[in-house]
């Protein structure tokens, strides 16, 4: 075993924490100085089913996992049986002595454990996490300090279920502790909650929908310390009317979905950019079409985003590779929405939504852009008056001695409606010249990401969560890898420079088509072949590793 | 502001003897009445929809939202979420909140969300010609229906009281001061406010001489009587020929929504930054 790097599986039955338990282990990792990364696998069920979730560490960051794990820890025996082929050499098992067991397998001897201090049964993983501590050799000061900010409920009788675990085990090796910086685990969706918070909304909509409901729930359980409202309203269509209510009276918001749920907002996308209100919708892809696979991942809905609403509007939309660009991203998307008013689209998905990822708090993007706002003395105020740059200047009722009208139908700059050929003409030319500003702006942001090898001239091309498995294997096998964060407006000019010098490239994306491919084959760059994955979940490193020289050869 | 200002230089292009003129000229009135008492023009918003009850919102210069169809209500209540002093009165037609949009309507009544919906209720399609609508009478002949419609109407008031609405009137373009007393009141009820108004299309579906003969005034006491308010709910079902009763309906007072969901205080930029430290200081 690489004594630098780690992965960790804990599985056990839908409601067993299996969520909760992975979420301590990867900031025990955190604690003890690895960049981690967690996938959360799970079923559309409540009860019942299996759960797992897979830990990695690595002295650097990592954003996908690994076929094999180190450890196995298992709450019940199905766990041990379906995962058995992923534990490597000297992998080691720990399982509920109770319900599993396997030849060679630490055991913890969960009930007795949990019946000496009266523990319900859900609190049996934190034994288990205490018989890995310290299996892994880690020191028990980091679960104390773990346990004390990641369990805030029972604490100490979890610390001490944790503790006898921990007593009760024997060390078999010794998980190098490194030094260095210590960052904070966040889930995708934490992340994107914090760039919102960041850009200054201060109303969050939401129908719930996975991937997306834990950020309702982020905002929904701390609406005093973030000071937001957090709101569910009655379907998605309510909830994007909501947000343009709030934008029309000044009020930043955003409203969270998926795939299924921007299909019913599409009719408000157009009516967002023909009235030209901030919009800020998070779309977390899961695998469609309709339904599809409710739990499980895709990037199958890039050019649905690119292309959703009826007529000619511009849009942003961005695709962050991990929580630091989430957040990041989320509030640059937030200051685009306002600064040009149109809908702006964050573009993530279950792995990045639900998963876990070392974030590095420092990284932020230097653009603070303030909203163009009207002359309180000009009357009368044209809400669309026409301007160099295409942005009108906003007002927001109430507004002493005038009024202000946004309009859903062509209308001239009083926002009347209008039908006539000139004033169609002029107010479509007024929009597109906001995408053009918007489309230079985006160019100066750093829209596309260069790793790898970033001189080879053989490249991987790919977008959103795949960053950490592309970054990887592009190293491994010295490829260059260009990843488009900003997809709409199309960032060209970057995109060519990050292009310079390659003679073929390989677009990886989770889907059935290459949807990726499809955008930038518009702008003339032909991808040599596909690396797809459309079976809902992320490609591993080997995984990805394996299918590119597949590609390749 | 003079009760003229309020009147846009827009051309009117509703047909002669359209019920909306009486729309337009009862909330002109309304809002100077409004003004009259102190309130500010500015305060007030119009959200309206799509169809030709929706020009009222070229045609006065106040605040306006010119929506979607069926979408006057999650407008609304996004404004009035983002600031509850302002006024916001949906004018919305049949077609469009009764049938594309039925459901924002009764969820409004069921959360008691401070803003007005008033029904411009032709029971016809007017912009997209006669067709039938959710309240149109059992056997209605329009150009989608030629041999007659084979649903019976809905009965909104009906609807709105089993919803939970705290403030239900009934209105009639024919009866204007009736109308005006109405929109006054609905606008200065705190909660959800709803106003079926019969509306006569002229060119469609010219109901005139039908209510003329059968409306009368509900008499105004034990307003927050929900049995009592039921039966005159039920009196008239949209189809049969009986009795129509005008006025408030039913009305009491209950939690209004956004009150549980008031604007935060807004943190300074140096507030929400050691907010968010804090947070990811607790995932460290």
């Amino acid at each position: 075993m690489d004594r630098h790097e780690v992965s960790v599986l804990i599985g056990g039955r839908a409601g067993d924490g299996v969520s909760s338990a992975g979420q301590v282990i990867a900031q025990i990792l955190g604690h003890s100085g690895y960049q981690v990364h967690m996938y959360f696998d799970y079923p559309s069920l409540i009860k019942g089913g299996h759960n797992f979730a897979i830990i990695r560490g690595a002295e650097r960051p990592v954003g996908a996992v690994r076929d094999t794990v180190d450890f196995l820890l298992a709450l019940n025996q199905e766990t041990i049986e379906l995962h058995k082929e992923k534990l490597g050499g000297k992998g080691i098992i720990i399982c509920n002595g109770d319900t599993a067991a396997y030849p060679g397998a630490v055991s913890v001897p969960l009930g007795s454990i949990l019946k000496s201090v009266q523990a319900p049964a859900v609190m049996g993983n934190s034994a288990i996490i205490g018989s890995f501590l310290k299996v892994a050799g880690i020191d028990w000061r980091i679960a104390e300090e773990v346990f004390r900010k990641a369990v805030p409920k029972e604490t100490g009788k979890n610390l001490s279920i944790a503790r006898q675990a921990y007593d009760a085990a024997e060390e078999h090796i010794q998980l190098k502790e490194i030094t260095g910086r210590r960052f904070p685990v966040l889930t995708g969706n934490e992340a994107i909650g914090i760039g919102l918070l960041e850009g200054g909304i201060t109303v969050y909509f939401a129908y719930p929908m996975s991937p997306t409901s834990n950020l309702l729930h982020f905002f929904a359980g701390n609406t005093d310390e973030f000071h937001i409202r957090a709101i569910q309203p009655e379907s998605e269509i309510a909830g994007v009317l909501m947000a343009l209510g709030c934008s029309y009276a000044g009020v930043r918001s955003a409203i969270g979905t998926s795939g299924g749920g921007f299909c019913l907002m599409t009719e408000a996308l157009g009516l967002a950019g023909i009235a030209e209100l901030p919009l800020v919708i998070v779309l977390g892809q899961r695998a469609g079409p309709s339904t599809g696979l409710a739990t499980y991942t895709a990037q199958s809905d890039l050019l649905f985003a690119l292309n959703a609403g009826h007529g000619d509007f511009p849009r942003f939309i961005v695709a962050p590779g991990d929580t630091t660009e989430a957040r990041s991203w989320s509030r640059i998307a937030t200051e685009v929405a306002w600064k040009y008013q149109l809908p702006s689209i964050i573009l993530s998905d279950k792995i990045i939504c639900e998963g876990f990822y070392s974030t590095d708090p420092d990284f932020s993007i230097n653009w603070h852009p303030a909203p163009l706002m009207a002359d309180p003395r000009v009357h009368p105020y044209q809400r669309y008056q026409e301007t160099g740059s295409g942005i009108s200047p906003l007002r927001f009722p109430p507004s002493n001695d005038d009024w202000i009208k946004v309009n859903s139908h062509v209308h001239g700059p009083d926002g009347i409606t209008a039908e006539e050929p000139e004033v169609t003409k002029a107010m479509a030319d007024k929009r597109n010249k906001k995408f053009a500003g918007l489309k230079e702006e985006i160019e100066g942001l750093n829209p596309v990401e260069v790793t790898g090898n970033t001189h080879s001239d053989g490249a991987l091309l790919t977008w959103g969560s795949n960053k950490g498995a592309c970054d990887e294997v592009g190293l491994l096998l010295d490829l260059r890898v260009i990843r488009p964060v900003v997809l709409w407006p199309f960032p060209q000019r970057s995109f060519g420079n990050a292009m310079k010098g390659v003679r073929r490239f390989y677009s990886v994306e989770t889907n059935e088509t290459g949807q990726l491919a499809r955008l930038a084959s518009q702008f003339g760059y032909r991808a040599k072949g596909l690396v797809l994955k459309y079976d809902g979940r992320p490609f591993s490193i080997e995984e990805l590793k394996a299918r590119v020289m597949e590609a390749i050869s | 502001m003079k009760g003229s200002e309020l009147i846009s230089h827009a051309k009117n292009t509703w047909c002669p003897g359209c019920g909306n003129f009486v729309v337009q000229h009862t909330l002109k009135e309304v809002i100077s009445e409004r003004l009259s008492e102190g309130y500010p023009v500015e305060n007030f918003v119009l959200v309206s929809g799509i169809g030709q009850h929706a020009k009222i919102f070229d045609f006065m210069n106040i605040n306006g939202f010119y929506s979607l169809h069926g979408r006057t209500i999650p407008v609304a209540t996004g404004i009035k979420l983002a600031n509850p002093d302002l006024t916001v009165l949906c004018i919305a037609g049949d077609g469009d909140c009764y049938a594309e949009g039925i459901e924002h309507l009764i969820f409004a009544a069921k959360r008691n969300v401070g803003i007005t919906v008033m029904v411009n209720n032709n029971r016809v399609y007017g912009l997209t010609t006669g067709q039938f609508t959710p309240t149109s009478p059992y056997g209605y002949r329009g150009r989608s229906t030629p041999k007659g419609e084979q649903e019976n109407p809905l009965n909104p008031l009906d609807l709105m009281l089993a919803s939970g609405a705290t403030f239900i009137g009934r209105g009639y373009t024919g009866r204007r001061e009736q109308l005006k007393s109405l929109l006054h009141r609905a606008l200065v009820h705190k909660g959800f406010s709803f106003i079926d108004n019969l509306q006569v299309c002229a060119t469609y579906n010219d109901l005139t001489g039908y209510y003329d003969e059968r409306v009368y005034d509900w008499d105004s006491g034990s307003l927050s009587d929900y049995q009592a308010a039921g039966e005159k709910a039920r009196e008239w079902d949209y189809n049969a020929d009986t009795k129509i009763g005008l006025g408030i309906m039913y009305r009491r007072e209950a939690p209004v929504y956004e009150e549980y969901y008031p604007p935060p205080v807004e943190l300074p930029e140096t507030g929400r930054a050691r907010v968010i430290h804090e947070f990811l200081d607790s995932r460290m």
